[in-house]
């Protein structure tokens, strides 16, 4: 989220964005990376990328790059709510973020209870599940690019 | 940038989010349970002669299914990216390992049993894992587990990345180039073609007839019923008869389940294995460290609350003093 230098500053705002972002490029490179394309494109060949290649490595970092993101969401949202809330207000941006980010947690909610043992979706169900997931993140990728050029911010002043 | 008001956000949201459920999304009730309907089969290697009805009836009842590949391929990109081509006559006769035309082949092992030199024989194809990883991480979808604990793999989505055999324990599907959606798609740049592997006969099973390769057996090696029966039979004739159980605990539990007279380290030195012929060694719970981290993820979003509520209250104390002590 923006850091917008009026009033009290938190080390939250200049904090939160950062890792948010490194959140958001893990779980797209791991979330990529779950499809056979690093190998055959030799990208997985560079040094220091193998572990592109291997699947139970990227699926094992793509659920704990989730657990961060959940944390990282939560504590943003009620930090927001308890502490920023009076002073900013959110911007559409803000909240087509919001939307796109539920959108891609709901999914990756259904797909990590898909791949419970005992648990059996519909063919439909699971297609669904998969292919929207990566729509929305592919999604929230293209609108964030539109929002970083358009320096379009989170918060604004109320 | 102007703002827009919550209730607005949420009403708006809520009303997409439901029409798209309405359209199309199965609700979170097509997650059955799968444990208490899950059947498994039992086969008994110490049965088996190695006449391969099996692998004959396999063959007779899924031929319908087995791949027609378009000729020519389309050329892929980059070049390190191999064809995988069965079709021809010969190859497609190909019966001592698994092929995209052969599901089921016939593993032969030479075991000394009470001081004799013992010839076994061992029925292998897709084990059907309870919790299955080609099924867990195929990224289409097109791998899936069904109710009943088979592993099927849907040939219509199936794009051939080849995925599911890397993750799978035992290496079983197989691949066939020049057929299937990728055709369809960018055959040049991404997909080969379509997994082909046992499927335990679904559609025979739906129609409430046994998977070919158990009623082809003339000697009754295999039998196929509920999970926990299979397993309580295994542990019976093992008890008994002092057999040996495979696949009981492998990978998290399957829906395959082997007897045999001698240890299956000692089957596993003595049967050929490489590409289309698996092993019988100890398997982990491949699935494991993701369901561990499945159980972490329902704790992240508590844990985050409870952390800023921390932050708040402890901002809020912070001020407080401040404004106290006129900082």
């Amino acid at each position: 989220m923006k850091s917008i230098s009026v009033g009290r500053i938190f080390a939250e705002q200049k904090m939160i964005k950062p890792i948010y972002l490194f959140l958001l490029f893990l779980m797209g490179l791991t979330g990529f990376a779950q499809m056979p394309i690093f190998k055959r494109y030799y990208i997985a060949d560079v040094p220091g990328l193998g572990w592109l290649a291997q699947f139970y490595v990227t699926h094992a970092l793509h659920y704990i790059g989730a657990i961060l993101l959940l944390f990282l969401l939560v504590y943003s949202a009620v930090f927001y709510l308890g502490m920023l809330r009076k002073r900013f207000g959110l911007t559409i941006t803000a909240y087509v973020n919001i939307a796109l980010l539920g959108a891609i947690v709901g999914t990756g909610i259904f797909r990590v209870l898909k791949n419970l043992p005992d648990v059996v979706f519909s063919p439909v169900c699971t297609m669904f599940i998969d292919i929207s997931h990566l729509g929305f993140m592919l999604t929230l990728s293209l609108f964030g690019i539109i929002t970083m050029a358009t320096k379009s911010k989170w918060l604004q002043q109320r | 940038m102007s703002t827009i008001s919550r209730r607005t956000f949420l009403k708006q949201g809520l009303a997409v989010a439901c029409a798209a459920c309405a359209s199309q999304v199965p609700l979170p009730a097509s997650a059955k349970p799968a444990g208490p309907g899950e059947l498994a089969t039992l086969i008994d290697i110490r049965k088996c002669i190695g006449c391969e009805s099996c692998v004959e009836g396999c063959r007779e009842a899924n031929s319908a299914k087995y791949p027609e590949p378009q000729h020519p391929f389309p050329k892929m990109y980059p070049a390190r990216v191999k064809v995988a081509d069965w079709s021809s006559p010969e190859k497609r006769e190909v019966r001592d390992r698994l092929t995209p035309y052969n599901w089921l082949f016939v593993q032969e092992a030479s075991v000394v049993i009470d001081g004799e030199e013992t010839a076994l024989n061992i029925p292998r194809r897709c084990m059907h894992c309870q919790n299955p990883p080609c099924a867990d991480l195929c990224p289409w979808g097109a791998s899936r587990k069904l109710d009943n604990g088979i592993t099927l793999i849907d040939p219509d989505i199936c794009l051939g990345g080849k995925k599911c055999q890397v993750v799978c324990p035992w290496d079983i599907p197989q691949r066939q180039t020049g057929v299937g959606l990728y055709l369809d798609l960018l055959p040049n740049f991404a997909g080969n073609g379509v997994m082909y592997k046992c499927d335990r006969c679904y559609n025979r099973i739906e129609n409430g007839e046994l998977p070919a390769c158990i009623e082809a057996c003339p000697e009754n090696v295999q039998s196929i019923g509920p999970r926990n029966e299979i397993i309580q039979a295994a542990h019976r004739i093992a008890d008994k008869e002092g057999a040996y159980i495979y696949g009981e605990t492998e990978n998290g539990g399957t829906n395959t389940i082997y007897l045999s007279p001698v240890p299956f380290d000692i089957l596993d030195q003595s049967v050929a294995k490489g590409k289309g012929k698996p092993h019988l060694d100890k398997v982990k719970n491949q699935m494991a460290n993701a369901d561990n981290l499945a159980k972490a993820m329902l704790i992240a979003p508590f844990a985050g609350l409870a952390a800023a509520a921390g932050r708040i209250y402890s901002a809020a104390k912070t001020k407080n003093t401040d404004e106290r002590t006129g900082v």
